[in-house]
């Protein structure tokens, strides 16, 4: 990924009003018909898919005749006219905090990535949207900013990089304050790093990419990849308890958090000291983390660093089937030995791999994938419809990489895998990145769809994701879906009780009066059955305003009132309003 | 109970054609037939694996580990040989082989005994249909002992995957023939197992795998045992338990049950369940029995009908009916008892599957005719009974019947070569009509006379039986109205459900349906003109009242039974001919404490009796047979209580 900063205060001028990403990386079916990812950000971008048609038209039943473009611009006249609280903004500028009632900002900042949010931009539909944004510098200016929001009562919502796909970052339309979008992209600063104890304290607005590569110039990392990462901020990641690709050497969010400070209503909320562990009661970082934006702003993160690794391997393993490669992934679990990442993708998602895979630049590599393609179907006996995938990333010293990837290998042709290269691995991470753009195209030619994902224990995964597609397919079928949906799934994650798994869903949509209520129910339908199969609410993405409706049955009743109670003490006007979680 | 589980639908019976699948065998040849190319389309499951790697599969399950951990007091490895030994007692070995032998002698014996073998092809095509999408149970009613033989033939002749069986063990003692019958798809279940943890473990582990592989549909009679009257049987849960468990458990997407209705114009075994009945004891199955029961092919039992039902989706049933994250908490395999919620959800589940066999049952116009015969059991005029039995047709019809009426025929040839079929059971001598009465040196006592009669009397019983579940409702609105002072729906209503309520054993109801039921009921007299409703109000109509009459009669003797049983002790004198006229089944056994009784009703050895205490005893009149739910000791006669909740609360009627 090419480097650049969103550390302006208005990423709207490189980045998407009414999609994902930057402006210049979209793909689009070229005048021959030919897919294409533009831009020079990727390692993809401005490379011919040649057989992205072909699946697009034959998963979705589409064709390229049909097209639904997005409106161009945002029609500024739409946005609904900001309700300020002048005493409110008045002292702000008093105290030297940027504010701004600029109609494309507040639009940019009134939603994250969900469906229904970008459907609606495309159309040029404009909800409700917060009537002020404001920046602040640093840790002072949001206690200035929280102090002000409680005497004027203006309901603040904080912002970090908008890739919320929970509902969270929309405005509760019953919401009668002024809203305030508190952006914290100029909180983004490293204040310092910690050689000796491993860690680094940074302004917990920084973007993820940022981070990354700002420690590396030092020679460290944190780790933490998740897939957003090139847009989220590590604000965010607290708030949401984020998973990163690698949290098997590094953790997940609340593994890597050593310390944290948020600016309550109520006031500051830290620990005196950055002890490893303690036994002082419930950890209050675990109030903070997966709070949702609904007690205060996280302004300050003490996060452990890790030196740079020596060397890196891809790797990627091909099974008969997703049941084998399913009790292979336990496997590596039950010995503790899997590879920073390890994830499996069903068939669906093995062929939609390929139909992005670019033109062959010679006569020798297509005829080595042949060659590869037949050694497996015919010599192998792998059914082309059944077979799956899995892709690997090691990390750590050479010799070591070498070890544990034939360890892992071992493991896995005993579920008769056979080693498919680094080259389809390294295509599969490099996917995950660009993946959330393809959501755009299909939106351009009638295809609505989302991903969603949950976590499972082992013995349930096969069932789950089996049952959850079947219940997809046929609700789609139900509902009037011409043409069966495209509903795949993939392991991203594994823990030594259980696993992570990502579904990803999208349907052609003519014919349908009101497609978005039926992706919604759909949608609902789906995660019903996650929860019958014994699936968590979420894994990684959060609760928001999407998911809320099941948070009493997912913590019950007494869990959710002791989340009420805090919520209550901290912020008991509902200054941070954005009515998240509970 | 909403939709899906009422019983009260628009009560005509939607139409199904009938192929005759005997008629291409008695043109074409048996053995190309036989060898003929079987490729049944895949399941939804994996191909089928080997009968050994099955049983592997079953041994290794988790379930099992936990099942043999917690066998105490003996070593781990005899637990598990015990367990494989069950398990290959128990287990099928079907082999296409076997399955063509099997179709070669039974086109030859299907020929001789039946004149057609109606299959409903509408019914096959959503079968096949079912098969590919979700794991298939086949829950077919259980009328003879050629049942499964006849599914298993149609299948093959269709081209679709052969079920595996669950067959009672006594046929596994067969030799030779309970190998065939293995090979063949059957497994085999003891009957009395108990609290035997292990053979439940192995039996439940056994089904559940089946069912979710998918490789095969499973077949079990949902009503445990043959009905030897012919009527529906409540459900036995145990089986039906063990294939919904994938279902609940998650392990399937769904289920589809495929109920079967099976009748027969004659069945096969009518003198001995008649005999059975009235205590002669079931002779054991065996090989020489079976080779000495030929003579049975030598008679006529005119056509049968096997009535494919929509498949139902066990994920639509249990839509808001119970929650599947029951087992979130606990390991999936952990042996316990299945919660409330699932108890309910499999009762209702299985009552409904009942009911759909009941309502695609064909019956022959022979059905209604012994229905009036048994009211008039010192004969009648044979144009009397023609007369009625058209009448009585039309009702049925109303009342959403199927009925083998050929309309090519004249009504009057179709109603006597009907009757003609049951020479054994009446005779039309002069114009009348008479139950037979068995042969027998003169001169007789009133009693042996009865006795005489008394086996025409029951198959005549168990064929009307066949149509009791048509009138059922309706009948059980007529006799709640005659009950009632007024005509308050809400009144009759009560009166239905404390019917409801008495004859939970006796006919099949839904449980949680009561609405529905008298919603059926009295759309069924409304169908026949027979009652005007109003919003509050149910009235007879003058025109019809014979029709209220006449239903009502069904029931008396039900209800006669019951009266004599709710009257405990005071009893002295039981009509031995009432009883074994009316025969309703809840007679089970009669004992003899005296030599000149001739009667010997004997306790089934096999479980005949559920284990559910219910039986009732009446130390008087010799006989013992079950009511409600309640007991009385022996000798005490004073009713005891006891399963809590159950029992019987009275109220007038």
């Amino acid at each position: 990924i090419t480097s650049h900063h969103i550390t302006d205060s208005k990423p709207q001028d490189i980045m998407k009003w009414n999609g994902w990403g930057y402006s210049d990386s979209r793909f689009l079916f070229n005048k021959k018909g030919q897919g294409e990812f533009t831009g020079k950000r990727y390692r993809l971008s401005g490379m011919i898919l040649p057989s992205l048609k072909d699946w697009f038209e034959a998963t979705f039943g589409t064709s390229l005749q049909h097209k639904t473009p997005a409106t161009p611009t945002l029609n500024v006249s739409a946005v609904p006219p900001p309700n300020l609280v002048e005493p409110f903004v008045e002292e702000l500028k008093v105290a030297g905090v940027a504010a701004s009632h600029d109609p494309e900002g507040r639009v940019f900042r009134s939603h994250g990535h969900c469906l229904h949010e970008i459907f609606a931009l495309r159309e040029g539909r404009i909800g409700r949207v917060p009537d002020l944004v404001v920046w602040p510098n640093c840790h002072n200016d949001v206690v200035k900013i929280v102090e002000l929001a409680c005497k004027y009562n203006v309901c603040l919502m904080p912002y970090g990089g908008g890739t919320s796909v929970s509902s969270a970052l929309e405005c509760p339309l019953e919401e009668t304050r002024s809203v305030v979008s508190l952006d914290t992209s100029q909180m983004n600063r490293i204040l310092w790093i910690d050689e000796k104890n491993l860690t680094v304290h940074v302004e917990a607005g920084i973007i993820g990419q940022d981070l990354e590569r700002q420690l590396n110039e030092s020679g460290y990392c944190t780790g933490h990849e998740p897939d957003s990462m090139e847009f989220s901020s590590l604000g965010g990641w607290v708030a949401t308890r984020a998973s990163g690709m690698k949290k098997n050497i590094y953790g997940n969010i609340e593994d890597l958090v050593v310390h944290i400070k948020m600016v309550t209503p109520r006031g500051v909320i830290e620990k005196s000291c950055q002890g490893p562990r303690m036994s002082t009661g419930p950890d209050i970082h675990h109030f903070i983390m997966g709070s949702e934006g609904t007690l205060g702003v996280v302004t300050e993160v003490t996060m452990k660093i890790r030196p740079l690794p020596e060397y890196q391997k891809y790797g990627s393993i091909v099974f008969p089937n997703f049941q084998q490669g399913v009790s292979c992934l336990r496997e590596v679990a039950r010995q503790r030995c899997a590879p920073a990442s390890i994830r499996l993708m069903d068939n669906e998602q093995f062929q939609f791999g390929h139909a992005l895979k670019p033109q062959v630049s010679s006569i020798f590599t297509s005829f080595l994938d042949g060659l590869k393609k037949f050694y497996i179907t015919k010599f192998k006996g792998f059914e082309p419809h059944h077979l799956c995938v899995a892709t690997l990333l090691f990390e750590g010293d050479r010799e070591k990489v070498l070890q544990h990837e034939k360890q892992v290998y071992d493991i896995a042709a005993k579920f008769g895998g056979l080693a498919a290269g680094e080259d389809n691995g390294q295509r599969g991470y490099m996917l995950t990145f660009v993946i959330a753009y393809l959501r755009d195209l299909g939106m351009d030619y009638y295809v609505i769809g989302e991903s969603f994902e949950t976590s499972v224990p082992w013995d349930r995964v096969l069932d789950l994701c089996r049952n959850v597609k079947e219940r997809i397919v046929r609700e789609c079928k139900e509902r009037g879906v011409q043409f069966p949906p495209f509903s795949t799934c993939r392991v991203t994650q594994t823990y030594d009780a259980g696993a992570c798994v990502y579904f990803y869903f999208a349907f052609n949509y003519r014919g349908l009066a009101d497609p978005l209520h039926v992706y919604e129910r759909v949608e609902h339908e789906a995660r019903e059955e996650i929860l019958a199969n014994g699936g968590s609410l979420s894994h990684h993405h959060g609760v928001g305003k999407l998911r809320k409706e099941w948070m009493r049955e997912a913590v019950s009743t007494v869990g959710l009132g002791m989340l009420q109670s805090v919520k209550e003490y901290v912020d008991p006007n509902n200054i941070f309003g954005n009515r998240n979680l509970l | 109970g909403g939709h899906l589980l009422q019983s009260a639908q628009s009560s005509r019976a939607e139409p199904a054609s009938f192929v005759d699948i005997l008629e291409e065998r008695r043109r074409g040849s048996d053995i190309s037939h036989a060898l003929r190319a079987f490729s049944p389309p895949p399941g939804c499951g994996a191909p089928p694996p080997s009968p050994s790697a099955l049983n592997k599969m079953v041994l290794e399950s988790q379930h099992l580990r936990y099942v043999v951990a917690a066998e105490s007091g003996k070593p781990q490895a005899r637990v598990r040989e015990e367990a494989a030994a069950l398990l290959d007692e128990m287990s099928q070995n079907l082999q296409v082989t076997f399955i063509r032998l099997l179709g070669f002698a039974l086109s030859k014996i299907f020929t001789r005994l039946f004149r057609r073998i109606q299959v409903n092809e509408d019914g096959l095509a959503r079968l096949q249909q079912a098969t590919q999408e979700h794991p298939v149970i086949l829950m077919p009613n259980h009328r003879s002992y050629v049942d499964f033989l006849v599914l298993s033939y149609i299948m093959f002749t269709y081209d679709l995957s052969i079920p595996v069986i669950a067959a009672g063990i006594p046929l596994m003692g067969m030799s030779l023939i309970g190998e065939i019958f293995r090979r063949s798809g059957a497994f085999f279940i003891r009957r009395a197992i108990g609290s035997d943890k292990l053979y439940w473990a192995v039996l439940s582990e056994y089904v559940r795998t089946i069912v979710r592989t998918g490789f095969a549909p499973v077949e079990f009679y949902v009503e445990g045992l043959r009905s030897r009257t012919l009527k529906s049987l409540t459900p036995k849960m145990g089986m039906m338990h063990m294939v919904l468990e994938p279902f609940l458990k998650g392990e399937v997407y769904d289920l589809s049950l495929v109920p079967v209705s099976i009748s027969y114009d004659r069945v096969l075994e009518e003198s001995l369940l008649a005999h059975e009945l009235l205590g002669v004891p079931k002779p054991r199955e065996t090989t020489r029995g079976l080779l000495k029961a030929r003579r049975v092919l030598e008679q006529d039992y005119g056509s049968m009908h096997v009535y494919f039902g929509n498949p139902v989706s066990v994920r639509e049933l249990a839509k808001g009916r119970i929650g599947r994250g029951q087992y979130n908490l606990v390991p999936r395999d952990l042996p316990g008892r299945p919660s409330e919620e699932s108890q309910a959800f499999a009762s209702a589940a299985a009552h409904r599957v009942v009911r759909l066999q009941e309502r695609g049952t064909v019956l022959s116009p022979w059905s209604l005719t012994a229905l009036l015969v048994l009211q008039r059991p010192d004969g009648t005029r044979w144009d009397l009974l023609a007369r009625d039995t058209l009448w009585l047709r039309g009702i049925a019809l109303q009342l959403g019947a199927r009925l083998d009426w050929p309309a090519d025929l004249p009504d009057l040839e179709v109603m006597s070569s009907s009757m003609a079929l049951h020479r054994s059971v009446v005779r039309c001598e002069e114009g009348c009509v008479w139950l037979v009465e068995e042969a027998g040196p003169e001169p007789v006592t009133q009693e042996e006379g009865v006795f005489r009669r008394a086996s025409a009397v029951l198959m005549c019983a168990s064929y009307r039986n066949q149509a009791l579940h048509v009138f059922t409702r309706p009948a059980m609105v007529a006799v709640a109205m005659g009950t009632v002072p007024g005509h308050s729906q809400e009144d009759i209503y009560r009166h239905f459900c404390f019917l409801r309520d008495l004859f939970a054993n006796e006919f099949v109801f839904v449980p949680g349906c009561g609405p529905q039921d008298f919603e059926e009921g009295c759309s069924g007299l409304q169908q026949c003109g027979a009652v005007s409703a109003t919003d509050h109000e149910l009235k007879p109509t003058e025109e019809e009242r014979d029709t209220i009459v006449f239903l009502s009669a069904i029931l008396e003797p039900f209800i006669e039974t019951y009266q004599v049983t709710g009257d405990n002790c005071t009893l002295l004198y039981f009509s031995l001919r009432n009883c074994l006229s009316f025969f309703p089944s809840h007679f089970r056994e009669i004992f003899p404490n005296s030599t000149r009784n001739p009667v010997t009703l004997r306790r089934d050895t096999e479980g005949y009796l559920p284990p559910t205490p219910t039986c009732c005893k009446l130390q008087c009149p010799n006989i013992y047979f079950r009511q409600s739910h309640c007991r009385i000791h022996p000798g005490s006669c004073s009713p005891t209580p006891l399963c809590g909740p159950q029992v019987a609360t009275s109220s007038p009627i």
